[in-house]
């Protein structure tokens, strides 16, 4: 970061009187607008949000260490929006670029709110470049957040050149009520694969706007997978557009959602070129007075003939007290596509509760057993290995 | 690959088609002066003769609505409308008593013949005595938001039901009709609404008593007929305990040059193990092929099923208007009420829908079916848009919803917007939707078999539609698929 950046980043966060502004009563999008209805943004109203202090390099690295973190290739740690270079490494061919100056938003998320506010109030974050034809493996990225109506912006981008490769397990988590909104620039290049898991397990005191962009080339992929399940309030909003032919997308998540927290999974998938496919797999479990939102969205443009694209999202409701709210969406001006949703929403199957029962299982046991085979599936579609067994670690205790 | 050249002719074909109902029937009429006051919202009232207190009503309707913004979330597009810029009152001029065909005045029954309404309900339109027991099927023809006529009232109310213009309902049931107007739709529900609550000049009012099933189907025809007339029908359906009844609603109007507004409202209470079913066939002028014209269509239609076990049951084929923004909707506060909606909408030229429905369990046990066929050609666009909540006393609530789409061109788009709330544990919400054109091979296989592309595609389109299709009465059915194949023809080959 160049000094002149900084210079300007203290200049803008060391005025907490700005921060409220923007988060203030006009600032925020109301449940009158569509793309917020279920998720009411007005908590966020009447904070005087600041910026956060630095932490001590050993309460973060006592932090770190905590985290049981799978074998990795690279590790990039940052703490109340700031980089800590002494915890970090990266893998020897990636390559961390200058921080530029555009802080605009990517036209790709243009009147994106989370978005705009990460434009505002943004802090650089990673940037990263895997060179042509390279395999970066697997990297981890934490972000811890501490402190009380504290807020971190930080603007992550990735580029991915021809055929590179990438693996990002990106980690946040926190304590205390504050506010996180990063927000991620994701460019895959041509044959360039990129897998992105997002473990969200904020503080329950926490509010979480995240939003990632992703552009992809001709048969590239960006495959993303969102583990929700941390924060009172916290949208995870992933856009990713198909932008050369044959390039393939997977937006998948998991949701468990308790107590009085309400996670929320937004998405857009934009099929802006031909042979195109998309996936995506959804799965909410509600508990307690857990609120659910999933909002897909799959924009199929006339020119994108040939498209396949298929959008599952299923919620679990466990207790009386449990609310989702889905809204599945197809937009689609090309005549040439198989574009299908589906979207369910119900409790456990009382057959194959009965099916277990009468096979000895207890009752608490049969539902914990048909809640894990619910999200298992999910888990399933995380392509690395190492991955799949640190997400299916992250899940019970939360279920059931 | 984008649809076959055939097709993409065929559709040029249909867009240049000529609108086959549009035709203009020189009645003398009596108009109100252009403009939208309080003074009109009077006149209205008093040209009707209505009581006091209907007069109170609309102008406290007016006055919401002038505190109201036109919505703008639907996915449409059209110029501002001036609603400044039209007559809120036409009324065919009356003869006295017309009581044989030859007094009829012979340009009504032109518009009746066009509208394929047979002789003998032509006849009984125009109070011809005698005529016309063959058919068990009651009209009430909307001409320019008058009811003309009511036939087989005199059957009707052998069995106690009361069918009428609800003009004549406000001045001869004013307690029914105070007891229920504006209790599913309230007044100020929406822009719309509160301006057909404002100046509606007439529609249908139908009354089933308890246990009794309405004898025949009743079916009602909307024309709009004068120049830069709004159309505002206000319909109320009462169903009470154990009561049935079955309403048909069919729309053509002649063809115009200026965009006509439609913001018509439908209330239907059933009762206690009621069952109401609604039948719309909506073929209003869509426009000229630049998409110029053609009617505005903005309805406002909810049913609630207040007592247990009550059922109402939408159905609508929606092939015209320029602009379909409506949403048919079902309350179901009654334990183990059913709640249907069945639609096929199909769009052409330049034709814009945004229809769909809602479906609101408030009560444990209760079930709702979701059928939406989109079909969409030209430069159109269509989108359904639903809503499924489940409260949190819907215990055991069961919702199935479907939507299906099929393009025909690559000029047009099909977009699927639902809405699922569940805030119920027991309560299972489904909803699945595709969208596809037609398929090579199905195509191929008709052909094959020696049907003519257009054949093929009319027998592919029928099949696509026949769940929804056969939910119509059976006199409604035979019309809707005559429109699918109007609608569409020539849309290959």
């Amino acid at each position: 970061m160049s000094e002149n950046k900084a210079a300007a980043w203290q200049a803008l966060t060391g005025r907490a009187g700005e921060r409220a502004a923007l988060l203030g009563t006009e600032g925020l999008p109301t449940r009158r607008v569509e793309a917020w209805h279920y998720t009411p943004l007005q908590s966020l109203n009447g904070v005087a949000w600041q910026a956060a202090p630095a932490l001590g390099e050993a309460h973060i690295k006592q932090s770190v260490a905590e985290l049981d973190l799978p074998q990795h290739d690279g590790i990039l740690v940052f703490a109340n929006g700031q980089f800590c270079p002494a915890l970090s490494h990266l893998p020897a061919c990636m390559e961390v670029q200058e921080y530029g100056d555009g802080a605009a938003v990517p036209r790709l998320l243009t009147g994106r709110f989370s978005a705009g506010l990460n434009a505002a109030l943004r802090q650089p974050g990673a940037r990263l470049k895997v060179p042509a034809g390279r395999d970066a493996g697997l990297v981890i990225m934490v972000s811890l957040t501490e402190g009380e109506d504290v807020s971190t912006h930080l603007h992550h981008s990735v580029t991915l050149a021809k055929g590179a490769k990438l693996t990002l397990l990106d980690i946040q988590l926190g304590t205390g009520r504050y506010l996180t909104n990063p927000q991620m620039d994701v460019h895959c290049a041509e044959e360039a694969h990129f897998s992105h898991i997002t473990h969200q397990k904020e503080s329950p005191l926490a509010a979480r706007l995240a939003i990632a962009g992703a552009k992809i080339e001709e048969r590239g992929n960006y495959d993303s997978f969102t583990l929700n399940q941390g924060g009172a309030l916290a949208r995870q909003e992933v856009v990713s557009q198909l932008n050369g032919p044959f390039s393939n997308t997977n937006v998948n998540a998991i949701q468990l959602v308790d107590g009085e927290r309400l996670n929320d999974l937004s998405s857009m998938i934009h099929h802006a070129a031909p042979d195109c496919t998309s996936r995506q797999t959804v799965r909410t479990v509600l508990s307690e007075q857990g609120q659910g939102v999933f909002q897909g969205k799959i924009l199929v443009d006339q020119i994108a003939q040939k498209t396949d694209g298929y959008q599952m999202n299923q919620a679990l409701l466990l207790s009386e007290k449990g609310q989702m709210n889905s809204k599945p969406e197809l937009e689609i001006y090309a005549d040439d596509v198989k574009c299908s949703h589906g979207a369910t929403v119900g409790a456990l199957d009382e057959e194959q509760l009965f099916y277990l029962r009468s096979r000895g299982v207890p009752e608490a046991q049969a539902r914990d057993m048909l809640v894990q085979a619910f999200l298992l599936e999910t888990v399933e579609l995380v392509e690395h290995e190492s991955l799949r067994h640190y997400l299916l670690k992250a899940l019970p205790g939360h279920v059931g | 690959m984008p649809a076959v050249s055939e097709t993409r002719e065929a559709v040029e074909k249909l867009a240049k088609s000529n609108y086959e109902w549009g035709f203009e029937t020189d009645v003398e009429m009596d108009l109100a002066p252009k403009g939208l006051n309080e003074d009109i919202v009077r006149l209205i009232s008093a040209r009707k003769k209505e009581p006091q207190w209907m007069l109170e009503w609309r102008l406290k309707a007016f006055r919401s609505w002038q505190e109201m913004s036109e919505p703008n979330w639907a996915k449409v597009k059209h110029p501002p409308i001036d609603y400044q810029d039209a007559h809120y009152f036409a009324q065919p001029k009356k003869k006295p008593g017309p009581k044989s065909l030859d007094e009829v005045d012979p340009e009504l029954l032109k518009t009746y013949e066009k509208l394929g309404i047979p002789l003998h309900e032509q006849e009984m339109l125009a109070g011809v005595e005698g005529a016309g027991q063959k058919t068990p099927v009651a009209v009430d023809a909307v001409f320019d938001s008058v009811s003309v006529a009511t036939t087989f009232r005199k059957t009707l109310a052998e069995a106690g039901v009361i069918f009428c213009p609800i003009s004549e309902a406000i001045i001869e049931h004013p307690d029914l009709v105070k007891k229920y107007l504006g209790t599913v739709v309230p007044v100020g529900d929406n822009f719309f609404s509160a301006l057909n609550s404002a100046v509606f000049t007439d529609g249908s009012f139908v009354y089933v008593p308890k246990g009794v099933r309405c004898p025949m189907e009743l079916s009602t025809y909307f024309r709009i007929n004068a120049r830069n007339t709004g159309q505002f029908e206000r319909t109320l359906i009462i169903a009470e305990d154990r009561a049935t009844v079955s309403y048909l609603e069919g729309c053509t109007a002649p063809q115009r040059d200026e965009n006509q507004l439609h913001a018509a409202v439908v209330e239907l209470v059933a009762m206690e193990d009621a069952s109401i079913k609604y039948s719309t066939v909506q073929n209003w002028y869509p426009g000229d092929e630049d998409g110029k014209g053609g009617i505005y269509n903005f309805v406002t239609k909810r049913g609630i099923c207040k007592g247990d076990r009550a059922r109402i049951s939408w159905t609508q084929v929606e092939t015209g208007s320029a602009i379909t923004w409506k949403y048919p909707s079902c309350i179901l506060a009654g334990k183990g009420s059913v709640g249907e909606f069945y639609s096929v909408a199909v769009t052409n030229g330049h034709q814009q829908a945004d229809t769909g429905t809602k479906m609101i369990h408030l009560a444990p046990d209760t079930r709702s079916t979701i059928v939406a066929k989109t079909i969409s050609a030209g430069k159109s666009d269509s989108t359904y848009r639903g809503l499924v909540r489940m409260q949190p006393k819907a215990r055991n609530g069961r919702n199935f919803t479907q939507c299906d789409s099929l393009l025909i061109g690559d000029q047009c788009g099909a977009h699927t917007v639902p809405y699922i709330e569940s805030r119920s544990m027991s309560a299972r919400v489904e909803h699945e939707a595709t969208t596809s054109k037609i398929s090579e091979d199905q195509l191929f296989y008709c052909r094959s078999r020696g049907f003519s592309e257009e054949e093929a595609v009319g027998l592919i389109v029928n099949g696509f539609c026949r769940e929804v299709l056969k939910e119509l009465p059976m006199e409604f059915a035979v019309e809707a698929q005559k429109l699918l194949q109007i609608s569409l023809e020539g849309s290959v080959g």
